[in-house]
């Protein structure tokens, strides 16, 4: 189990990371979630030890990392951008590891070819590291942070550099190899995708604090703040007025057991429309009696593949996009009615901190 | 307009890349091949017959094997030497931020544009019995003292050769070093690496190619250092450039030192063979970063150690020559005084010089002045060419405009003087001075817009000539402007190379027309206190233009001087 405790990191007078507490259970996926910046990459070098903690302590089962020397630790660090050993091999890159432990050289052989073929890269031992393809370096990097099978392994935007289709393929692979290996893993991105997909829980960063954590769908049907909704991606945030038992919205009055909420008071408030708020009612899916009806004009269309996002300018003056997953899709200036599930509203503390 | 493939379009027609190239291939056939086939003829056949009795001579001869001897080995202590201080000095410049850097970075730089003269002097000062070295031995110790006098010995030319090329080996390889990625060396640390074995397994094996530069450069400038030596050395302390020196102004003895040159060519040419051979295996493709992300303030009690010890070192090397060299410059024979100073102005001809020594000032500006012009074209025009030609044609120019830099000044003057007669007496002739010093700034004016020129993005251009610019316009508009500052630092270098240039200068320099090198020379080789002030007050004038030209250099951020 990892155990952060009230770590604070800074560079020279800038504090990167503030009073930080996070913990990992043996064997977790943890997914640090936040934009580039808020400090998640420095967390990681203090916890491997690249950079002295100002404050606080790092366990990891049950033993002190923090004042340990680097070396001493024996955590895995997969570094953003690789950061192969040019002058090496593959199968040098991924022994070093191994070597610098004192293994001898048939366990260190056994062992490199053992997690070459763990990451999908059977064979390719002797080839050098520039030949390699961007997707084949990302391996290789795994390789090289997990050959010497690490009690905590944390990856740094592994896959920040790769095209679309090589981070789809990477994304499918990691799981196996984190189920394979069994470790605690602490993986770092500013991509929402990445982090729900793989996480068992998800931690957002923000200015060197964590905001919420929690389960992926957790996050996404119940995010905390503006910041982590739009964060997740979820783009439409409301200004509404609260009271005590019912919500201003610019529709309707609606009763506060009906939405959900992330502990709004009374005042000035924010409601989310979740993922599935909206729908493009149609003569074959009217709007349903608790649904609200919203009319309005279509702006634009965008095709998505397996979906259609519409844009359509409401009668109140709104911009809202809605995803048309089957059927038609409305024309451009076509007049349309969107159904808005109360449900899937979710009521948040106005961020008292805009500046993001 | 016409239609040009964007592949093509900067490649020049060859007519072009001949035309451009008729007056650099003209200027080294006659000043630099001829003398060098000169040396070789003389060298082999003295008689106009091929006759190997010189060269035996020279190869079995005690005193020449002895020469040859000495130079290989101060050569190669010098180059250790200088790496051992070096290293240290590379990596706090380029992996740790503390106050000052930006100067210490300039500071350490300044030994390597001084003139050899000068730096002969400097050491003469600092390390003589009227040294403020003895002085402050003399106040601690009382009349116990002991009085160091450490000029024409080894120790001198050593020390004074790690003072010159301290430069060369920190930024060669303190450039490369501040550009390797921090997190290399993180991921061996955090795959269990102690810190040690990190900087070797790591950092080491990356910066070979840096270090077998910087080390083939020092032996290079080590074993054919010339002016220091003169200086410095003594009976039995000759390198085989002073040794050429000695055979030609003394010996008259043309013959052994054109053996003697010829011997050096051989043993520069298997160094930089060797060298080329080291730095092809050792090329490592390697992804390089921003030099400001990798530096980092001292983080350890090591590093704050390591700093503070190389900032020392760093002052006491670069600022106690250059110091105590002014401090003499204002001795007089009735204490301080600014009567060397007033000297250099008079218009009284010394006894030393035979013209006042104020003509030596205005005589040094004049050639550097117009052999900074020559050097400017000739490698303007070879540059040009090289970025213009294609791929062999490029490689083979490059190649042939750095020969002169392999080769040895004094070889470069005992080849005009020798050869020069033919086919037009140039002996006697005032233009001879800059001529070989513009040879041998050529090939840095070439190092400095080479790289500029090949690094215009081929884009811009394209751009520029889609908006409707000519060829000449496009040259005008884009290239010029961009190369602009590059070529002011070319200026820069080659003025301070003319004006500091000895080796070749002392050959072809006419008696009534000394430059400041020379007239440093004779003035030192001259008993009293009045000669050695005033050859004092010359170098620190000389040090101080060719600082002058170093630190304009150095606000233009163009190139890196000392790097190889």
């Amino acid at each position: 189990m990892l155990e952060i405790a009230g770590v604070t990191l800074a560079y020279g007078d800038t504090v990167v990371v503030s009073d930080l507490t996070l913990q990992a259970a043996d064997g977790e996926v943890l997914c640090v979630l936040g934009p580039s910046g808020c400090g998640k990459s420095t967390l990681l070098r203090g916890i491997a030890g690249l950079e002295p903690l100002q404050a606080g302590t790092v366990h990891l089962d049950g033993t002190t990392l923090s004042g340990l020397r680097p070396d001493e630790r024996g955590v895995g660090l997969m570094f953003q951008e690789h950061a192969l050993f040019p002058h090496r091999s593959v199968a040098d890159n991924v022994a070093f590891g191994p070597r610098m432990r004192g293994s001898d050289p048939a366990e260190i052989d056994q062992r490199v070819r053992e997690t070459l073929d763990l990451v999908g890269l059977t064979g390719t031992g002797d080839r050098k590291v520039d030949e390699l393809s961007g997707g084949e370096r990302q391996r290789v990097a795994l390789a090289r942070a997990i050959a010497p099978r690490p009690r905590l392994l944390m990856l740094d935007e592994p896959l920040g550099s790769l095209d679309r289709a090589l981070q789809t393929r990477l994304l499918a692979d990691l799981p196996e190899v984190f189920a394979e290996l069994g470790t605690t893993v602490v993986y770092v991105t500013h991509d929402q995708d990445e982090a729900l997909s793989l996480a068992d829980r998800v931690a957002v960063m923000r200015a060197g604090r964590i905001v919420q954590q929690g389960g992926p769908s957790e996050l996404w049907h119940g995010p905390s703040t503006p910041f982590v909704a739009r964060f997740l991606g979820l783009e439409h945030l409301i200004e509404v007025e609260v009271h005590a038992a019912t919500v201003s919205t610019p529709w309707r009055e609606l009763d506060r057991s009906v939405v959900t909420d992330a502990g709004a008071g009374p005042g000035p408030g924010l409601a989310v429309l979740l993922a599935d708020a909206l729908r493009l009612a149609s003569r074959s899916a009217p709007t349903l009696p608790h649904e609200l009806t919203l009319t309005g004009e279509v702006m634009s269309r965008r095709f998505l593949g397996d979906h259609v996002r519409v844009r359509v300018h409401t009668a109140d003056g709104r911009m809202l996009a809605v995803p048309v997953w089957r059927g038609a899709v409305p024309e451009l200036g076509d007049e349309v009615e969107l159904a808005l599930d109360p449900g899937r509203i979710h009521l948040l503390a106005p961020d008292p901190d805009r500046s993001e | 307009m016409t239609n040009v493939r964007p592949s093509t379009a900067r490649r020049g027609r060859p007519g072009a890349v001949a035309a451009l190239l008729v007056v650099p291939v003209v200027f080294l056939g006659w000043f630099f091949v001829w003398p060098v086939s000169a040396i070789i003829g003389t060298g082999l056949a003295p008689e106009g017959q091929i006759e190997l009795g010189v060269l035996t001579r020279v190869l079995t001869e005690e005193t020449v094997r002895s020469v040859a001897w000495f130079t290989l080995w101060q050569a190669i202590v010098s180059t250790v030497l200088t790496l051992a201080v070096g290293l240290p000095g590379a990596y706090v410049l380029s992996r740790l931020e503390f106050r000052g850097r930006r100067l210490l970075q300039v500071g350490v730089t300044v030994p390597f544009v001084l003139p050899t003269v000068v730096v002969g002097s400097a050491f003469l000062a600092l390390l003589g019995p009227q040294s403020p070295v003895n002085t402050a031995l003399g106040a601690i110790l009382g009349e116990a003292a002991p009085t160091l006098d450490l000029r024409r010995t080894v120790t001198a030319i050593l020390l004074a050769h790690v003072f010159f090329n301290y430069a060369v080996v920190v930024r060669t390889v303190g450039g490369l070093w501040s550009m390797l990625d921090p997190r290399l060396e993180d991921a061996a640390r955090v795959l269990g690496a102690s810190r040690w074995r990190a900087f070797r397994e790591v950092s080491l094996p990356l910066l070979r190619p840096a270090i077998a530069a910087s080390a083939a450069i020092v032996f290079l400038f080590t074993f054919t250092s010339f002016g220091v030596v003169l200086i410095l050395g003594g009976p039995g302390r000759a390198t085989i450039e002073v040794e050429i020196h000695r055979a030609t102004t003394q010996l008259l003895d043309l013959p052994l030192a054109s053996s003697l040159a010829l011997l050096q060519m051989i043993a520069v040419v298997a160094a930089l063979s060797v060298y080329g051979r080291l730095s092809r295996r050792a090329e490592i493709q390697q992804r390089l970063v921003s030099s400001s992300a990798v530096r980092h303030r001292p983080r350890t009690g090591g590093e704050r150690w390591l700093l503070r010890g190389n900032l020392l070192l760093a002052t006491v090397l670069v600022l106690a020559p250059i110091a105590v060299l002014i401090e003499r410059s204002v001795v007089t024979a009735s204490g301080y005084g600014l009567g060397n100073w007033s000297r250099l102005l008079s218009r009284q001809p010394t006894s030393v010089l035979a013209v006042p020594a104020s003509e030596a000032v205005r005589n040094s500006l004049l050639f550097g002045v117009s052999a900074t012009l020559v050097a400017l074209v000739l490698g303007g025009l070879a540059a040009t060419a090289a970025t213009l030609g294609r791929g062999r044609v490029t490689g083979l120019l490059d190649r042939a405009l750095m020969v002169p830099l392999g080769t040895s000044s004094v070889t470069v003057g005992f080849g005009f003087l020798i050869a020069l007669d033919r086919p037009v007496d140039l002996r006697g002739s005032a233009f001879l001075v800059p001529l070989a010093q513009a040879l041998i700034a050529t090939p840095f004016v070439v190092r400095t817009l080479l790289p500029v020129l090949r690094s215009i993005d081929q884009r811009l251009r394209e751009a520029a000539a889609v908006l409707g610019a000519t060829p000449s316009r496009v040259w005008r508009e884009v290239d010029l402007p961009i190369v602009g500052r590059a070529l002011l630092v070319a200026a820069g270098f080659s003025f301070a190379i003319a004006v500091g240039e000895f080796g070749a200068t002392v050959f072809v320099a006419r008696a009534n027309l000394p430059t400041m090198p020379v007239a440093i020379f004779r003035l030192l080789g001259r008993p009293g206190v009045a000669n050695f002030g005033q050859a004092m007050a010359m170098s620190t004038l000389l040090a101080a233009l060719t600082a002058a030209a170093l630190l304009a250099i150095d606000r233009l951020r163009v190139g890196q001087v000392g790097r190889f």
